[in-house]
């Protein structure tokens, strides 16, 4: 098996090479057959890694110690689910991963492409192909998946349990799936480059990638938040860490780029701008994989140092260096077609975005790269926390979320007086309502929240407004009933109305956002049971001490959970339960014994959590195992002179001397130390991801290839007439 | 004004405010931020500044009374002189003794205290290998 896998990965580097050359030949001397050869190579490429990838999962699911990879990040005692998980935990399995989406990605376009964009296409196959030679490189000379155990022991080391979480699953194929999305227009980009076909063709043909590569990053994002918020024990969704910065740099300017791509269909504007937004989105994405990969950045997902820094720098460098130099190269094709009219119209909305979401990318990359930064400047390390990057981020989010209302309303070209009094009474009236709502209702205290609300109901006024607009249109025109008509309008222009529940979504989300970090209430206290005490306006009951000793499937002893069940009052309301527990795990460090390995191991936190829509309650405990501790080392004795007891014996004794420990526990409770927090309105940015993405599948839907009916002169005149009327 | 000087004047405007904002970053950052420091790089610290400090926490050190912790931070390799670091709130789940960690901390007499909420603990990707199996 292990033999078959490493030929797989050189065989897939060795049709990268081959495509590469045919590719590049075929464009050069202009022979057809050598172009779909190259084509027919990224499948095959595709084809190859997916057997290679079977390989690694079957050995995962199969617990085969005899795969290095397996034995240091499964075992037996690990539930299926993160079995099949587990070989995107590794630093092997996960480059296996991003290489196999890469290849199936390509693919896809590729035969997407196949009879349009010939010019353009091989170069494209090539770069692609050219990502994937490097990273099958990095699998076959330095970071090999497939290296063998001579002597493969009975049990492997485990997964590390803060991983077993379920978005741990989708979480990391999702941020592959979107970094290498990202490859597709940056690929095509350089194909239109080379070639100097810099129409609008090239974006309209990956544009469905693009927008995938942001729908899956948003994704992948979102779910990194989630399971931070749920898993870690801290209550926070973001930390401006340099792994999470990483996949937020390559979403900004993408965001960007699909903006201001409409600018270049529209008016055949920017294409220096789009060109370069792209080469950046695709060399961050690259960046993103190298920050994670290599370790140069302190971080809680340190991936340890690893042997890859300089094979992606050199990627790094030639990536810019030759974007660069093409873009340089060629800028007598990129030429504008129009000048910007006004700065009271959309485009200069668009560009404004533009700036602003690449401003956010700028102090981002800055912020993460400050060490690095630092320390070639004044020879210290120094880094920069979370309120460095709070106080550039707020405005320019507000910014932003001010923009994503005024774009859909202004017209294209100039806005005149009439199209603005039409176009934002209504949606100014909400944002100034919210205003003096929220002051009314004694909301006061954080002027960025305050104006973040007023900003988003503005946006949710706007998008409200152009969707009451153009279902009541298409009642005149259809004479249909409102539902069908709202469903025909939308299906009828998916990219837009798409694109406006998006906005709306985002909205939704920077609410929760603005709320949940300015009237957050956090509190660390010690209880015992019995005890109460008061967050906000909950009053929390430490009602009684819970432990349990969990086996695993096959038997063996997975983790011991030590927690709590907590009675929760809210004002003068029913009070409600919540549990939440640690988990231990134990060690497989030989030198401590079997019962303190379970204390000295990995241990996760279990979060009670009580979500509702106006507010979250959050409970973290942290055990206090010192009353055990006398009796943890008195077993460990036990076990230590007891030298010929049978597995079994020992497995059923651990158990017995754990479940002991358990129940002491239970009998004798110290005090708790539990972490409360009440923070308003975080499910809004739960609500709003899923806002977002609904947007998201409806502008990526494919359109029917049906030819849309042109509307008629009588139709079109009846529609004005009553557009007016609004 | 001719449309050409207006748009000039206009990327002129726009510049200058980029350059602008740009300088606030860039001051702001060396201003605000805290020195990364190693135990061995601590000998010369001052009262009143924040460090970051980053260290693996020392073998038989940690301990804990309520939400107080108290443990000894040493080099990365290990090595070093001691620093002992008193921390409130709650550690992060991965806090092991001889875990690596990062903590913002403030020199108090002759220890340090602990930034509240600052305490980060390193990941480990891997647990150390297990020879025999148990």
């Amino acid at each position: 098996m292990l033999e078959a896998g490493r030929a797989c990965l050189i065989l897939a580097l060795a049709i990268c090479v081959y495509g590469i050359g045919a590719s590049l030949y075929g464009a050069r001397t202009g022979q057809r057959q050598w172009v779909a050869s190259g084509r027919r190579a990224a499948y095959a490429l595709a084809g190859v890694l997916v057997i290679a990838f079977a390989i690694l999962e079957s050995g995962f699911i199969r617990s085969d110690f005899s795969f290095a990879l397996v034995q240091s990040h499964s075992s037996s005692t690990t539930p299926l689910f993160y079995r099949m998980t587990a070989p995107w935990s590794s630093q092997e399995g996960s480059l296996l991963l991003w290489v196999l989406m890469l290849s199936l990605w390509s693919s896809a376009i590729l035969f997407l492409t196949r009879r349009r964009l010939r010019e353009v296409a091989p170069y494209a196959t090539a770069v692609l192909l050219g990502f994937g030679a490097f990273f099958c490189a990095l699998l076959v000379f330095l970071e090999s998946p497939f290296d063998g155990l001579a002597n493969p022991p009975a049990e492997g080391v485990g997964l590390n349990p803060l991983l077993r979480h379920p978005s741990m699953m989708i979480h990391p194929p999702m941020l592959y799936s979107g970094y290498t999305l990202f490859a597709v227009p940056f690929a095509f980009a350089i194909g239109a480059l080379v070639t100097r076909r810099l129409g609008a063709d090239w974006i309209r043909s990956t544009r469905p990638f693009t927008l995938a590569a942001w729908f899956f990053l948003g994704i992948g994002i979102i779910l990194g938040a989630r399971w931070s918020y749920s898993e870690l024990g801290w209550g926070g969704y973001w930390a401006w860490d340099p792994v999470e910065n990483a996949s937020l740099m390559p979403w900004l300017t993408g965001t960007a780029f699909l903006h201001s791509v409409m600018i270049q269909e529209k008016r055949g504007m920017l294409k220096v701008w789009n060109v370069s937004l792209v080469l950046a989105t695709g060399t961050l994405a690259i960046l993103g994989t190298f920050l994670v990969r290599s370790g140069i950045l302190e971080s809680i997902h340190a991936f340890g140092a690893s042997t890859l820094g300089v094979p992606f720098l050199v990627l790094i460098v030639a990536m810019i260096g030759g974007s660069i130099a093409l873009v340089a190269s060629r800028a007598e094709s990129l030429r504008s077609e129009h000048r910007l009219d006004s700065l009271l119209s959309r485009e200069a909305a668009f560009l404004l975005n533009n700036l602003v979401l690449v401003a956010l990318c700028f102090v981002v990359f800055w912020g993460t790269f400050f060490p690095l930064i630092s320390e070639a400047v004044t020879g210290t390390e120094a880094s920069v926390g979370p309120p460095w990057f709070n106080r550039y981020i707020t405005p320019l989010a507000l910014i932003l979320v001010l923009l994503s209302g005024i774009g859909p309303l202004i017209a294209w070209r100039r806005a005149t007086a009439a199209n603005l009094r039409r176009n934002f009474t209504f949606p100014v009236g909400a944002g100034v309502v919210t205003l003096l709502a929220c002051v009314l209702a004694g909301v006061t205290g954080n002027v960025g929240a305050l104006l973040m609300f007023s900003f988003a109901a503005f946006v949710l006024g706007a998008v409200g407004q152009e969707l009451y607009r153009g279902v009541r249109a298409r009642r005149v025109m259809a004479r249909e009933s409102v539902p069908r008509a709202f469903l025909a309008t939308i299906r009828r222009n998916r990219g837009r109305y798409g694109g406006y529940l998006i906005h709306a979504g985002v909205a939704v989300m920077f609410v929760g956002v603005a709320a949940s970090s300015a009237f957050q209430e956090q509190r660390l206290v010690q209880l015992r049971p019995g005890q109460t005490e008061r967050v906000d306006d909950y009053a929390i009951t430490y009602v009684k001490p819970s432990s349990r000793v969990v086996p695993a499937p096959n038997g063996r002893l997975e983790r011991i959970d030590l927690g709590a069940e907590l009675s929760v009052r809210r004002g003068g309301g029913k009070p409600e339960t919540l549990t939440t527990y640690k988990s231990f795990f134990p060690s497989t460090d030989p030198s401590l014994g079997p019962i303190s390995r379970f204390f000295e191991g990995e241990s996760t936190s279990e979060v009670g959590l009580d979500a509702g829509l106006r507010r979250d309650l959050w409970t973290a405990i942290a055990p206090d195992i010192g009353r055990l501790l006398p009796r943890i080392e008195e077993g460990d004795k036990v076990f230590a002179d007891a030298d010929e007891l049978t597995p079994e014996q020992r497995g059923a004794f651990l158990g017995e001397a754990l479940r002991g420990l358990s129940s002491s526990y239970l009998d004798s409770p110290p005090p708790a130390t539990f972490r409360i927090i009440a923070s308003p309105l975080v499910t809004w940015i739960w609500l709003g991801a899923l806002i977002v993405f609904a947007g998201g599948l409806i502008a990526m839907w494919p359109t029917g290839t049906r030819a849309r009916k042109p509307a008629d002169a009588a139709q079109l005149a009846r529609v004005a007439r009553e557009l007016q009327r609004v | 004004m001719d449309p050409a000087r207006k748009r000039t004047t206009r990327l002129v405007v726009a510049l200058t405010c980029a350059l602008l904002l740009a300088c606030a970053l860039v001051y702001t950052s060396f201003s605000a931020s805290s020195e990364a420091r190693q135990p061995s790089e601590l000998a010369s610290a001052q009262p009143g500044q924040t460090y970051q400090l980053t260290g693996r926490v020392a073998k038989g050190s940690w301990e804990h009374e309520g939400t107080v912790h108290r443990f000894e931070v040493v080099d990365r390799n290990g090595g070093g002189p001691a620093v002992a670091v008193t921390y409130e709130g709650s550690v992060p789940d991965p806090f092991r003794e001889g875990r690596e960690i990062v903590i913002d901390v403030r020199k108090q007499g002759t220890g340090f205290v602990g930034q509240p909420d600052s305490l980060v603990t390193k990941c480990p990707s891997k647990f150390t290998a297990e020879p025999k199996s148990s």
